[in-house]
Parts: structure tokens; C-alpha cells; sequence
């Protein structure tokens, strides 16, 4: 049972002043669009590169990975391996030169630039509801961990309150506390409030991953404790029925590396735009590869607790008889059956109306993977550094918010309203409407969180919603940097084909062990796949060569714009930056050798 | 004018570090409380982690703070404002 004492509260409260102070202490120099959407674009690198995966390390990171790591072992370090790593590498070195020196405010502008209106318009929309969509899944999971914790319940009861308003005053409250530091300060506050987020983070989760391995007896403790399958990243992922994971390397690499990973860190403008906020074209592209250094060993951080949590001791209702003076007293622990039915300490999941353990297709209980993060803190906190893993599970979600918030008010005030609404308006006024578009943006993620999901992994919801929207995407944009000749009717035909052939994909092959449905297979189902990882990283590999393909045709068959209008948008086009006044380690290439060489040798350990 | 990250960073977790201190030192050699993390006084140690981590920050800021407030950073490299496109 979760007992919080005021000191848990004290240094949950002291965040909320902080996270706030910051958004009232930077109202004073929010004087112009500029400063309010792209954080006068004056920020240093290092700031932006924390931010930059900060505002990725939402529900979907720490729970999700915690919850991946527990369901798939190590073999989730793919994630940052193929996943993220290399793509942030790339964005740093080719892409970042034209998102920054093309002066786009987003990255939908950046496609007007580059292509036409039309294809700026569908990536604005689809981004739109895409963004709002994510935050209000990270709101829904933030509420339903706060209340399958029982946090305010001790606070609920003193309050005389129902504690059915739980679910509602969680997301109320975290709500209003992102509206309020992004209306006040805008990207910057958003910004700082994420390193903020970042560095609360490892201090949260750092003593869990001490304490827990620790206890488990170390590295080898752990390696004796699980599968041998869970501690291998590489190992056995050359066929999907020997990895947990139950996806092949081809899958993989195309599919997580090059289309998921890329679709996502290349040109998501939730993490894009902590880069385009940094004060120089050197920075900007130094801002990917300074976070891809901490993303390196977040493993560590984030996968570590949900494999621990499996390799723990299943708690188990016990009873212990001892003898005091002659009297025989009985100790008995009981523990609740979904503790029992669960694997170390990932509970089993629970139907609400018959009370018992859900089962798969195949008769296994059900497991909770969600629960494993959070029930390691309650396992080896005691209050006070509670207080402080608590905090930093709430500053999480709220990080993964804030970047959402923040990209959907400057997509909305300059794609949508400028471009189509009202034009020609003063930079006051569009100010307004993007503080505006703020609070419109966290009323509908709140809609869309009480409008909730029934998956087992929150993780693989999200790869869903972005191998049909994120991963036609990236060929969009590799055609319109690298191919002077893509068009713009090229781009619209080939993002429509592409998100086209991603639902068709879902709606024609289906997980084994999985039910049709939102798991996949609603038209018919023509194909099982091995796990639902590997139906995500097949259909965005579908999704990504349609529109390739597609794009290429229509392009050839349209009229292909000047070249003259294209310098700065095309890497043929685009004269070199004088850079000699650099030292050469100075320079992102030298950062990304590094990381790269870094990246590498973990994948060797992790082997 | 704008402000060091560091600044409040700093002092956030100069408070946190702070009260992690102070309550692990009340609660030092209370059994029952750190039997959950094997004995170890999490507080404590962890607190004094995070003290240290805040107070440099703090230092790196006020220095920082400083540079910002005699040499204000170039707004932006066109050197221009840029109206609507």
C-alpha cells in the first residue's frame, strides 16, 4: 500500500513550483511570435539536444520502455540502437543545414518551401491530430497510473472527496500546469521545463537501477534470474520465432531503423523544433547529436527497471509460523491474485467485471506490462526518494506533453490559421492565437484521453498511429533533400499512397495470438505475423516504399520547378557553409563519429 | 533579458538534495523504513547526490548569468527581422 508522507509531497510540490516559476520568470521577454513559438531561436545547443529527447521521454519512454523491457528484455535496446541513434545522426549532419537555413518555422512550412501548399497542408493536419492524439494518450496513462498507484488517495480521503475524481483531478491538474508555463513562456518555457524534466528523470530513476540490481545481485544476478534470451540485444534476432521480439533483422533494420526511426526523429516536429529554437545553424545540428550521448545510455535508465522487475521474485501469499513464549503466532502475508498470476513484479492484468486474470489466446494470463516501472519505485522507494521517483514519473509525462502542446500551437497558429484562416494579421494577433490554440490543444488531448485505448502496450499504440502517419513521411522528405527533380504533386500523390498502403496493411495481417480487430486483420487477414512488433515495422516498410515509388513516378510525370527556387531546400543546390573557421573537433561531423563509435561498442556489450 | 537555466535548476535541486538530507539524517538507522532498499539509507545518500549535482549547477549558472548580462546573445545570424513569408 502506497503510505506517502509529507515529505514525498514537499519535493512534489517544490517541481510544481519550479516547473511554473520558470513560465512566469520568462513571460517578461515573450515579445514577439518569434520569441513565443521558436524561442527567439537564441537558445545554446546543449539546452535544445537535452530538450530535444526530453519531449520524447513522454508515457511512451518510461513507462513504455520499462513496459517493453519487461515483455522483450534487452532485445528492446533496438529501439536506441537502430532506432533512434542513427537517425539523429542523420538529422544532425544532412537534414538539420535545410530545416534551420531554409528559416521554415516548422516542418510543415518547410514542405510548402520545398514542395506546394497542398502537401504542407496534409502533413499540418495529419501532424495536428497527431500531436493532440499523443498527449492525450500520455495524459490517459499518466491519470490511470496515478490511480492504480494511489497517489491522491490518502489526499482524497483527507479532503472528503469521492475517489472516483481521481482519474479526472490528475488530468486536470497536469493539464493546467502545462497550459499554464507554455501560455506564459511559450517554446522557451516548454524548452527549459524539459531539461528541467530530463535531469528530475535520472534522478528519479538512477538509485532505482542501483538499488534493483543490487538486490538482484548485480549484472550476472540478473543474467541468472531471466531467460537467456532477455539479456541479448542481438542474439537470435536473425529469425523472428528465436527473439523475443519476434522479428528478423530485415524487419528490423528497415523497419524500425530506417523508416520508424528515421519517420520519427527526422522529421517530427515535436522534436524538430528544440532544434530549429537553437541560435545558430552550427548548434541546430550539434542539438541531435548532443542528445543522441544521453539517449545512448538511457537503456540503462529506462529498460533496466522492467527487466528487473521480471527477474524478481513473484511475491506469493505466505504464512510464517514462529513460536513466542510458548504461543504459536501466524504471520501471514497475503497477496492479491493478480500479484500471484503475474511474473516478478508485473502483475497479471485483471478483467473489471469477473475480477479474474485476462487470458491470451492460448490460455496465459495476461501480463500488466505497464505496471513494471512503476511497481519497482513502489518496491524499493521509501518515502522521501518516493516522493522523488514519484515526481519524476509525473515530470515525465508532463514533458511528453509539453513537446506536443508546443508543436501543435505553432503548426496551428502558422500552417493552419495564418496560412488559411486569417492572413496578413498583426504578430500580436498571431501570438494570441497561438496561447489560444494552447488551450484548445490541451482541451482535446483531455477529450481524447477520456476517450481511451484498450491495448496491452502503450508503446506499440503509439508505433501504430506513426507507421500510418510517420513513415511515409520520411520518404517525403529524403526525396525532397536529396532530389532536385521530386514535385510537389510527386509528394502530395506519394504521402497519400503511402498512409493509404499502411492502413491496408494493418487491415490485412494480424499478430498470431492476437484478436482481429485494432490489433489488425479488419478487412480479412491474409498474413500472421510473429508479434505485433513485427506487424508495425513490416506495414511501415510498406508504407515507406509506396510513397518512394509513388513520388517518383508522379514526379517524373509533373513539371519540375526551377532550380533556382530550390537553393537552400535541395543538398545539390545548397553551396557548402564556409566552416574553417571551426576547429575540426569542434565541427557535428567530428560529435558524430563520436557517437557513432560510441553507439556501437553498447550494442557490443548488450550483445 | 533572459534568464540561465541553470539558475533554477540549481535551486531546485539544491531544495530537493536539501530535504532528501535532512529527513534521511532523522530517519538514520531507522530499520524498518530502509529494510524496502536493503538497508541503505536512499535518502541520505542520494540526497547528498543531489546537493552536489544543484550547487554546481547554481555556481555554472550565476557565472553564466553573468557572461549573459554583459554580452547578450545574437538573436539570430540574418540579423534582421523576418516578417511573414
Amino acid at each position: 500500500m502506497l503510505n506517502l508522507t509529507s515529505v514525498d509531497w514537499l519535493i512534489m510540490l517544490l517541481y510544481f513550483v519550479f516547473v511554473l516559476g520558470i513560465g512566469f520568470a520568462l513571460k517578461r521577454s515573450m515579445k514577439t511570435s518569434k520569441d513565443f513559438f521558436q524561442a527567439g531561436r537564441a537558445l545554446p545547443a546543449w539546452i535544445c539536444g537535452l530538450a530535444f529527447i526530453s519531449a520524447n521521454l513522454g508515457a511512451q519512454e518510461v513507462i513504455g520502455m520499462g513496459a517493453s523491457g519487461a515483455k522483450y528484455g534487452l532485445e528492446t535496446a533496438h529501439f536506441y540502437g537502430i532506432g533512434a541513434i542513427p537517425a539523429m545522426i542523420f538529422v544532425g549532419i544532412f537534414m538539420m543545414p535545410f530545416y534551420y537555413g531554409s528559416k521554415a518555422r516548422s516542418v510543415p512550412e518547410f514542405l510548402r518551401m520545398r514542395f506546394d501548399e497542398k502537401t504542407r497542408a496534409l502533413n499540418a493536419c495529419s501532424f495536428a491530430v497527431m500531436t493532440v492524439f499523443s498527449s492525450g494518450i500520455s495524459m490517459y496513462a499518466m491519470a490511470r497510473l496515478i490511480q492504480a498507484l494511489h497517489v491522491f488517495d490518502g489526499l482524497f480521503r483527507t479532503l472528503g472527496w469521492a475517489p472516483e475524481g481521481i482519474f479526472t483531478f490528475s488530468i486536470v491538474l497536469s493539464a493546467a500546469i502545462v497550459l499554464l508555463y507554455i501560455f506564459l513562456g511559450g517554446l522557451t518555457s516548454a524548452i527549459y521545463n524539459e531539461v528541467l524534466q530530463f535531469f528530475l528523470i535520472i534522478a528519479g530513476f538512477l538509485p532505482l537501477v542501483l538499488i534493483g540490481l543490487r538486490n538482484i545481485g548485480g549484472w550476472s544476478g540478473l543474467k541468472a534470474s531471466v531467460p537467456m534470451a532477455y539479456m541479448h540485444e542481438w542474439k537470435g534476432v536473425a529469425h523472428a520465432s528465436t527473439n523475443p521480439m519476434g522479428i528478423e533483422i530485415i524487419g528490423l533494420g528497415m523497419g524500425l531503423g530506417f523508416v520508424l526511426g528515421s519517420g520519427y526523429w527526422c522529421t517530427d516536429f515535436l522534436v524538430i523544433q528544440t532544434a530549429m529554437a537553437s541560435k545558430n545553424m552550427e548548434s541546430s545540428r550539434r542539438v541531435p547529436l548532443i542528445a543522441a550521448v544521453p539517449k545512448m545510455l538511457f537503456p540503462f535508465l529506462v529498460i533496466l527497471p522492467g527487466i528487473l522487475a521480471i527477474g524478481l521474485p513473484t511475491p506469493h501469499t505466505t504464512t510464517v509460523e514462529h513460536t513466542v513464549n510458548g504461543a504459536i503466532i501466524r504471520e501471514t502475508t497475503v497477496v492479491s491474485p493478480q500479484v500471484e498470476q503475474g511474473r516478478g513484479l508485473v502483475p497479471a492484468k485483471i478483467n473489471p467485471v469477473t475480477g479474474k486474470p485476462m487470458l491470451t489466446a492460448s490460455g496465459q494470463p495476461l501480463l500488466d506490462y505497464d505496471m513494471a516501472t512503476p511497481n519497482m519505485l513502489l518496491h524499493f522507494f521509501p518515502t522521501g526518494i518516493l516522493g522523488l521517483g514519484l515526481t519524476a514519473l509525473l515530470a515525465s509525462f508532463m514533458s511528453g506533453m509539453a513537446g506536443n502542446v508546443t508543436a501543435f500551437n505553432t503548426v496551428f497558429t502558422y500552417d493552419l490559421y495564418q496560412s488559411y484562416i486569417h492572413k496578413g494579421a498583426s504578430d500580436r494577433h498571431y501570438m494570441a492565437v497561438g496561447r489560444w490554440a494552447t488551450v484548445g490543444g490541451i482541451l482535446l488531448s483531455i477529450a481524447t484521453a477520456y476517450a481511451a485505448i484498450n491495448f496491452n502496450n502503450i508503446m506499440d499504440t503509439l508505433q501504430l498511429v506513426f507507421s500510418f502517419v510517420n513513415a511515409p513521411l520520411f520518404a517525403t522528405f529524403l526525396l525532397g533533400m536529396f532530389w532536385k527533380r521530386a514535385t510537389g504533386h510527386g509528394a502530395f500523390a506519394g504521402l497519400i499512397a503511402g498512409t493509404a498502403a499502411a492502413m491496408l496493411h494493418h487491415g490485412l495481417t494480424l499478430p498470431i495470438e492476437a484478436h482481429t480487430g485494432i490489433h489488425g486483420g479488419w478487412i480479412a487477414v491474409l498474413h500472421h505475423y510473429p508479434s505485433d512488433m513485427a506487424q508495425n515495422f513490416w506495414g511501415a516498410i510498406f508504407a515507406f516504399s509506396t510513397n518512394f515509388v509513388v513520388a517518383v513516378v508522379v514526379s517524373l510525370a509533373t513539371k519540375a520547378r526551377p532550380e533556382a527556387e530550390l537553393v537552400g531546400l535541395v543538398h545539390s543546390l545548397t553551396p557548402k557553409p564556409a566552416r574553417a573557421h571551426i576547429a575540426w573537433w569542434k565541427r557535428p561531423e567530428a560529435l558524430a563519429v563520436g557517437v557513432l563509435v560510441g553507439a556501437i561498442a553498447i550494442n557490443i556489450f548488450f550483445y | 533579458m533572459i534568464l540561465d537555466l541553470r539558475i533554477p535548476m540549481g535551486l531546485m535541486f539544491t531544495l530537493t538534495g536539501l530535504i532528501l538530507t535532512l529527513f534521511g539524517l532523522s530517519t538514520n538507522g531507522n530499520a524498518a523504513l530502509y529494510a524496502r532498499c536493503l538497508g541503505i539509507n536512499a535518502n541520505l545518500w542520494w540526497g547528498l547526490v543531489l546537493l552536489a549535482f544543484g550547487l554546481t549547477m547554481l555556481l555554472l549558472g550565476r557565472r553564466g548569468q553573468k557572461r549573459l548580462e554583459s554580452h547578450p546573445p545574437e538573436a539570430t545570424e540574418e540579423g534582421h527581422e523576418r516578417r511573414g513569408h
